[in-house]
């Protein structure tokens, strides 16, 4: 048989490509429909929430932190409850990492504070001695892109059904919403409004005027995202 | 009929020789960059504050990891395809015009890319999915560049003259299905900008597939881009090199069988093994554990085969540098190979997983296995592509040794250093609180990461010494008459 496949490139190829099919379909395929279902109290991102993950993305972050608390005592430890698929039922793309060079930041939101976040991506070393992570300067001058974050929401909301302006049960049994604006200047304001609040908690001038002057900073919408995780 | 030897031509490999030297140096000379800012950070603003965001660590990782894989690797890939594919076909690229524009074509196109992808990398436009960083166009781009390639593939196929296909073409078709299936179901995404009526970023996308479904695909594509770009293509090389290079036939069919067919079934299920501890159902995990150590057993194949190819011939080895690099390869192929398994086996991982342990093992089959055998290629194929002998020997001998200390210095570095950190977090002091703080898991890395860097340095120092020697070979090395180019390459002293 396989001295006559050596003579046949097309059954040949048509022979690996069955092979390596395999395991996909048995692996991949059944846990589809399953593993995207949401937990109690997971909630979509917020516009400003989405567009500071995506400067976690744009940044890499995901290069050297993990988000995926591994069911061992030493990490519930240390960064809490170990993380249950549904919880992870909103994030396109998934954010676990493959290297710790810092720690996991699954449930960051629990611990750290905006100003702890602001003094941190100034100066990490400052803030944790001895840290090898870079400073992030360039976050507090460059713009958070609003309009891409609410093009994602918009799309997920059509495409996947994710629950935008829709009752999401909570943990404490009430309900929570999440607002998916109606129109992309009505999204900017509403991306403002919560800029707000965090820009509110924060030291660096340039970035209160900034907020004030109707502008969200990269900054802002990254401890936005990072304060969500919890 | 007529009885001369048929002239093959090697216009494209020529291309793909040249930017596998190129964009091996740029990925390498970018990892050593990482590797000194994580040893020293104030490395990471060596170009000033100004241009700290593009200098820093964390964009600059997947331009590493991309150049040396899509940039290094699969120039390599498609040099020797270009090379090997016509002689064990017995065809000529130049009996097909077609064929001809196919390949050039494929190699500008594939240019226009790495372009590309440099350039979005740098401003951070990413998909974040480890080897599957770009955006859709580029997505589409790679596909195209793609379907180039294989129709190059499959047409010398069809006008080939040797009715049999040789191993190597069997592993170079193989490569060519397992990308394209992956690559298409990983990349999946929904441009925003279309389906939000033209808001934000036109290049923006969102994946197709939500949080563990999307860890799901991604580690089964990021662990077979490994099969499929690392070994598959690899061990298609040196199913061609070494026996041509030795003189040698291949030790067994039968175990070249074995292990090829054994390779493409069982490599794909071990994708589960990134994922242990994870969300992903637990019988994955334990499926992708237990396949892994399975695939001990093709690998070892086809490295047995090749080493056994050698039977009776290992004075070559010491006498030949090019032979060494393929001997070195093959044996750290047998050595990643189970070092991985090792890592797949689940208490072994819960250690491992995160750590600098994994960045080890990776760098011990690139650097060892897929670097050394690419480059071992390249320097069998200079002599025949260029009528020069290969300008110094000498200076193989030196590269040969300078990499073989970095890479040494590499993998050991990185496993004290991974298992140091994986111990150090899961300590408890005698009241069952945490024994460490994770910085004090940082600080205890400086001298490791140092070593390592040390060590790439090394290794970066080698290609430099491959690059000048590959340059003197092609310009100013004494020419060569067919007759000398039977098994052992021509060297200069």
């Amino acid at each position: 048989m396989f001295h006559w496949l050596e003579k046949h490139p097309f059954f040949f190829a048509v022979a690996v490509f069955v092979v390596i099919s395999f395991a996909g379909l048995i692996e991949i395929l059944p846990n589809f429909a399953q593993a995207s279902q949401p937990v109690v109290g997971t909630k979509p991102y917020s516009t400003l929430e989405l567009a500071g993950r995506h400067v976690y993305i744009k940044n890499s972050c995901n290069a050297c932190h993990s988000q995926l608390v591994r069911p061992f005592k030493s990490e519930t430890d240390r960064y809490g409850h170990y993380s249950l698929s549904g919880e992870y039922a909103y994030d396109r793309p998934f954010l676990w990492g493959s290297k710790r060079t810092g720690p996991d930041l699954m449930r960051v939101g629990n611990y750290r504070t905006t100003d702890w976040h602001e003094n941190h991506m100034k100066d990490p070393a400052a803030v944790v001695p001895g840290s090898i992570m870079p400073a992030y300067r360039w976050l507090f001058k460059n713009t958070a892109d609003i309009d891409t974050a609410y093009a994602e929401q918009v799309t997920v909301n059509k495409v996947f059904a994710v629950p935008y302006n829709a009752e999401i049960p909570m943990a404490d049994g009430s309900k929570s919403t999440v607002k998916l604006a109606a129109t992309l200047e009505e999204a900017h304001a509403d991306a403002l409004e919560e800029a707000k609040a965090i820009a509110a908690d924060m030291k660096d001038q340039d970035v209160k005027d900034a907020v004030a002057a109707g502008q969200i900073p990269e900054i802002v919408a990254l401890i936005a995202y990072m304060n969500s995780l919890k | 009929m007529d009885n001369r030897p048929l002239e093959y031509d090697y216009t494209v490999a020529k291309m793909f020789m040249l930017t596998t030297v190129v964009l091996g140096i740029v990925g390498m000379l970018v990892g050593v960059i990482l590797a000194w800012e994580m040893a020293f950070p104030a490395v990471n603003t060596m170009l000033g504050e100004g241009l700290a965001e593009y200098t820093n660590f964390s964009r600059l990782r997947p331009l590493h990891t991309d150049a040396v894989i899509f940039g290094f690797t699969l120039s390599g890939i498609w040099a020797t395809w270009y090379y090997v594919g016509q002689r064990v076909l017995k065809v000529s690229m130049a009996e097909s015009k077609f064929l001809m524009f196919l390949g050039k074509l494929h190699f500008w196109l594939y240019m226009l890319v790495v372009v590309a992808v440099v350039g979005s990398l740098l401003m951070g436009i990413t998909t974040s999915k480890e080897y599957a960083e770009f955006e859709w166009p580029i997505d589409i781009a790679v596909v195209v560049v793609w379907v180039l390639w294989g129709m190059g593939l499959f047409g010398l196929i069809g006008i080939r003259r040797e009715k049999s296909l040789y191993i190597s073409i069997w592993y170079y078709i193989a490569t060519f299905l397992g990308i394209a299936m992956l690559y298409l179901f990983n990349n999946m995404a929904i441009p925003t900008y279309f389906a939000s009526g033209g808001i934000g970023d036109w290049y923006h996308s969102v994946s197709m597939y939500a949080g563990t479904n999307d860890a799901l695909v991604q580690w089964w594509y990021g662990h077979n881009a490994v099969a499929f770009g690392f070994t598959v293509p690899i061990v298609a090389m040196i199913y061609y090199f070494l026996p041509k290079e030795s003189g040698q036939a291949v030790y067994s069919y039968k175990l070249s069988l074995l292990a090829f067919w054994g390779l493409m079934f069982v490599y794909l299920w071990a994708g589960g093994h990134h994922l242990i501890y994870s969300t992903v159902p637990d019988w994955m995990q334990t499926m992708g554990s237990v396949f892994s150590v399975v695939l001990i057993l093709p690998s070892w194949g086809s490295a047995i085969n090749m080493l056994l190819t050698m039977k009776g011939e290992w004075q070559q080895v010491a006498a030949s540098p090019l032979i060494k690099f393929m001997i070195l390869a093959s044996t750290f192929y047998m050595f990643s190979t189970l070092e991985g398994p090792i890592q797949a086996i689940k208490s072994v991982n819960a250690l491992a997983h995160f750590t600098d342990w994994i960045v080890g093992h990776v760098h011990d089959g690139v650097l060892g296995w897929v670097a050394f055998m690419i480059m071992a290629a390249l320097f069998h194929m200079a002599p025949r592509v260029f009528k020069r002998e290969i300008y110094s020997k000498s200076l193989m001998n030196t590269q040969f040794w300078v990499q073989t200390l970095g890479v040494v210095l590499y993998f050991t570095s990185m496993w004290i250093a991974g298992i140091t950190q994986g111990m150090m977090w899961r300590a408890h002091d005698e009241f069952g609180n945490l024994a460490y703080s994770f910085i004090d898991t940082v600080s205890v890395l400086h001298p490791y990461f140092t070593i390592r860097a040390v060590g790439g340095t090394l290794y970066l120092v080698g290609m430099f010494l491959f690059a000048y020697n590959m340059y003197k070979t092609m310009t100013s090395s004494r020419r060569v008459e067919e007759s000398e180019l039977q098994n052992a390459s021509p060297m200069g002293a």
